[in-house]
């Protein structure tokens, strides 16, 4: 298992130095970073001290060794708003969206199980159809779209639910988590509603009937197992799509989340924070896709073996 | 009471007719092609009959509320703060949301799947490098690229497509590669190998054939995914820029009157619904038809049956063989 | 003489298409007794699976029986509520499948698919279902059961996993067990060690084993009666010594005819002309008719019924005499 682990550690990091490097020269292929750090209306000794003080002077190659170097020691430079440590403000706001996520998938998981098994469990019946449906509908609505609107009913019109999600409380969760877990979960259910209807067909499903076994543990023992897979797979990437739910949601609502802080790093010109961010992102997917691979291994015995070969 | 079986027809002719007549079977289906036929036309010519409308200022009409027809047929949808008709501005801003979408997936289709094909076909190295690149792309979320691209590079039309391509271009090297390589250890392709056919020969005769039906599907979802993305960045204010206007950006300007002209938020929103949901349903139908594997699940009567995938005596039965 | 623990009587299994209905088995009869092995012999196609299918109660959602009976220790398993087939699943009536590989679960040890049927009908601890498991594996063959126990089913041999199989059909002592072509995915010499397991079990057991195949050797070294079908009908039934020797249907006479026995280099090899009828194009009268070389006016007119033409055997056929060899 920690030779699966240690190989599957070093495909995956390809990614992630691919995105170290890919922030880096985004910046410098405008020409000038100068611009990109600055505020607008720097004047040219201000700009010029910035350059002498980043050593953004030296050769492109002493520059980007600087910034691997302050990478490693968790260095990614100060806010130019607020002048903070711009690991710290990325690491503060980190946990905020990690809520919101993991609240989402647990809906999104729950929910699609035990509707796409029930879908699958009476295929092209009214209830399959109907879900199938609405669970098309779910997956393609835009979740701006449906942020502004349910707040606009709920907050606004009925006075349900508040408007931001800072006041705290469980109440101010239901709208930005309703948002998220839109799409995910249409998604999901269509993925799992597919993959019981092939596990219910599947021939050990046949033989467990001849033993005697009741719906219910066809279902939820035998074929549930069989299904996990394909849909470990694409909660995988809904989990990264899930990044960009929250940059929509977290902006609507005001979440003080990592996706609020990127976009208002971006429109503040603050490139530190930016990066910080990018890089704590690109670390949990990169965690993420190894949590899935092992999840892998633990549902089925084949790829264990397959694995430890 | 015997039952007469249709003879096995081979025909190309005989099965694109096949195709039209399983979409009308399913009523679903055809609706949301006809959906995506219409506004593919609004798109195309309906700025040429409201175009000046929908930039025409009339404040005196400003925020006027939709369905009533005292107004005009125009303002049928409301106007918004600068009285400009919300339908006139939906019709021109169809078409600047496909002539982003469209060309995006068609760019990320054309790029990704000749590009995954190739490795498919070649395997070896020339694979592995596909997928790191593909797995490299994939693994990082594609709204977080687009607004930290557009935000350097600046929103423009043009830099939009080509982000959007981009990051969806691993979608179809992932399908088309996956394809190519089952297809290149079979028969056909050694035969076709034996007689001194060059790859890209090779690729474009045999393998393109047979991926396409898959890659037009995924091409479809993925419309959905692109339009959906544009919409989103529009939105947070990196896509399409003012005066031009999209759906997306229609939603951000009426979030300010969200109590005031709801309308002005809501059709919008709508209009994408509509046209994703209907490119989700038509893919769906799609990925079942052009399956010969699949296709009986289209051909069974409404109702109780077809529970469960059905082997032997009801597919030998049902399916023609269609090469 | 042992009595007939099942008797399937005058059953009749349809198939919905989009183009009708088709009848994949009409009217099939026949008697499981206590300790003999009767095989359904017959054709790729010619419903023999389906027949099984319907007992177990596994059909295809597209298929239904349509009439008749299958009577089993006194419950009619045709007209039998669910909860009542699903408890006389596994105590009363077992089926071991064809393909071993894809019968059992990929994910779940075979300890634990061996244990099920004692969870689900014993309501035993797992502990204890898990002994009975080891014990099972130890009767069916399984070198070092207890370190086997928790492997998976890709971890065995197609043979082993055919004795797998056979271990969970027998595990509760069912009374009638079906063995859908146990044998055809296995090399000779594992299938002779898998009949020979059946036939332990069978006597050990007191079990009625229905064989379905289309091997006639196979029928003629295990079984001790024969049901021959062709195109979902019946059309021979009797001690397979008695058939095999003086077969009473044209239709067994050719198949017992195109077993090359004793063929000289360079003569054609017998074999029965033409091909079975389409589902859907079943002649009105005798089904064998368009390959039947005793075919005559009276055959296409009228479907010969299965009737008694001599002691204990039976045959659907207008001119059974004239068959003899």
């Amino acid at each position: 298992m920690t030779g699966f682990l240690r190989r599957r550690a070093i495909t995956s990091l390809l990614p992630l130095v691919a995105v170290l490097l890919g922030v880096f020269f985004l910046a410098r292929l405008t020409g000038d970073p100068a611009n990109l750090y600055l505020p607008v209306s720097a004047t040219p000794e201000q700009r010029q001290q910035f350059i002498e003080q980043n050593g953004l002077d030296d050769s492109v190659w002493a520059q980007m060794g600087d910034y691997l170097w302050g990478i490693l020691h968790l260095d990614f430079g100060e806010s130019l708003r607020t002048g903070e440590s711009a690991a710290t403000m990325a690491l503060r706001a980190f946990p905020a969206t990690l809520q919101l996520a993991f609240s989402t998938m647990l809906i999104a998981v729950v929910g699609a199980v035990i509707i796409g098994s029930w879908a699958a469990y009476r295929p092209n019946s009214i209830a399959d159809r109907i879900s199938s449906f609405l669970s098309m509908t779910a997956a393609s609505v835009p979740d701006f779209w449906f942020a502004i609107i349910g707040v606009w009913i709920f907050a606004v019109g009925l006075g349900w639910l508040p408007t931001s999600g800072v006041t705290g409380g469980m109440a101010s969760w239901v709208l930005p988590v309703a948002t998220l877990v839109i799409r995910p979960l249409g998604v999901l259910t269509q993925v799992v509603r597919g993959a019981m209807v092939s596990a219910l067909s599947a021939p050990y499903v046949r033989l467990a009937r001849s033993k005697g076994a009741g719906d219910l543990r066809v279902v939820t023992h035998h074929a549930l197992r069989n299904a996990a897979a394909p849909a470990l797979t694409v909660a995988g990437d809904l989990m990264v799509g899930l990044v960009n739910g929250a940059v929509v949601v977290e902006t609507i609502f005001g979440w003080p989340g990592i996706g609020k802080l990127m976009i208002d790093s971006i429109l503040g010109r603050d490139f530190a924070v930016l990066q910080a961010c990018v890089l704590l992102t690109a670390v949990s997917i990169f965690v993420l896709n190894i949590l899935i691979d092992i999840g892998y291994a633990l549902l089925d015995a084949r790829v264990r073996e397959k694995v430890s070969a | 009471m015997t039952a007469v079986l249709e003879a096995p027809s081979e025909s190309r002719v005989s099965s694109q007719v096949a195709l039209w007549r399983l979409l009308l079977r399913d009523w679903v289906a055809t609706g949301a092609a006809l959906v995506l036929a219409f506004v593919a036309l609004v798109a195309a010519f309906g700025p040429m009959f409201v175009g000046d409308e929908a930039a025409q200022q009339n404040l005196l009409d400003a925020n006027a509320e939709p369905f009533r027809l005292s107004d005009g047929w125009l303002n049928v949808l409301g106007t918004d703060a600068l009285g400009r008709s919300v339908l006139a501005r939906l019709i021109v801003a169809s078409r600047t949301t496909l002539s982003v979408a469209v060309p995006a997936v068609l760019l990320s289709l054309v790029i990704g799947s000749l590009i995954g094909m190739w490795a498919g076909y070649h395997r070896g190295r020339r694979e592995t490098v596909v997928m790191r690149i593909a797995d490299i792309i994939l693994s990082f979320p594609s709204l977080l690229m687009a607004v930290v691209v557009l935000y350097i590079f600046s929103p423009s039309s043009a830099n939009l497509i080509l982000v959007l391509a981009i990051t969806r271009i691993p979608i179809y090297l992932r399908t088309a590669r996956a394809e190519s390589a089952e297809l290149q250890s079979r028969l056909f392709v050694d035969a076709a190998r034996t007689f001194g056919t060059r790859s890209s020969a090779i690729i474009f005769r045999h393998v393109l054939p047979i991926v396409l039906p898959t890659l037009l599907t995924v091409a479809t979802l993925d419309f959905c995914f692109v339009m959906l993305s544009e919409s989103s960045l529009s939105f947070l204010g990196i896509g399409i820029q003012p005066p031009s206007v999209s759906w997306g950006l229609m939603v951000a300007q009426g979030r300010t009157y969200l109590q005031t002209a709801w309308w002005l938020s809501f059709f919008p929103g709508l209009a994408i619904v509509v046209t994703t949901v209907s490119a989700t349903i038509l893919a769906s139908w799609a990925r079942l038809a052009t399956d010969p594997a699949q296709r009986w699940r289209l051909t069974l009567p409404r109702g109780r049956r077809g529970r469960r995938a059905i082997r032997r005596a009801a597919e030998k039965a049902l399916t023609p063989e269609v090469q | 003489m042992s009595t007939a623990v099942m008797s399937v009587h005058d059953l009749t299994v349809d198939i919905e298409t989009p183009n009708g209905r088709l009848r994949a088995v009409d009217g099939v009869g026949f008697d499981a007794v206590q300790g003999e092995t009767l095989a359904l012999l017959g054709e790729s196609g010619c419903g023999k699976s389906m027949t099984a299918q319907a007992i177990v109660g596994l059909l295809d959602p597209v298929a239904s029986v349509s009439s008749g009976s299958v009577v089993l220790n006194g419950t009619d398993l045709v007209t039998a509520s669910r909860r009542k087939r699903r408890a006389m699943a596994g105590p009363e009536l077992a089926i071991v499948f064809q393909d071993a590989l894809t019968a059992l679960n990929p994910v779940y040890t075979v300890g634990t698919q061996l244990a099920e049927p004692f969870r689900i009908h014993r309501r035993m601890s797992s502990r204890a279902a898990r002994a009975e498991a080891v014990e099972l594996m130890r009767r069916v063959g399984i070198p070092h059961p207890e370190s086997r126990v928790d492997a998976y089913p890709h971890q065995f041999s197609g043979g082993m996993r055919q004795r797998l199989l056979i271990a969970m059909a027998v595990a509760l002592n069912p009374t009638v067990l079906l063995a859908d072509e146990p044998t055809t995915a296995l090399d000779v010499t594992v299938q002779a060690q898998i009949m020979a397991l059946l036939k332990e079990l069978r006597n050990e057991r007191e079990m009625a084993v229905v064989l379905i195949t289309h091997d006639l050797a196979l029928v003629a070294e295990e079984a001790d009666k024969v049901a021959v079908m062709y195109a979902g009908h019946v059309v021979e039934t009797g001690a397979v010594a008695e058939v095999f020797s003086d077969p009473q249907h044209p239709y067994t006479k050719g198949l017992l005819e195109s077993v090359p026995v004793h063929v000289a280099r360079g003569s054609d090899l017998a074999s029965i002309g033409g091909t079975p009828p389409d589902l859907a194009s079943i002649p009105s009268g005798c089904v064998y008719q368009a390959r039947c070389p005793l075919a005559r006016d009276r055959c296409v007119a009228e479907r010969p019924v299965l009737h008694q033409v001599a002691k204990g055997r039976a045959a659907a056929c207008h001119y059974s005499e004239e068959v003899s060899r």
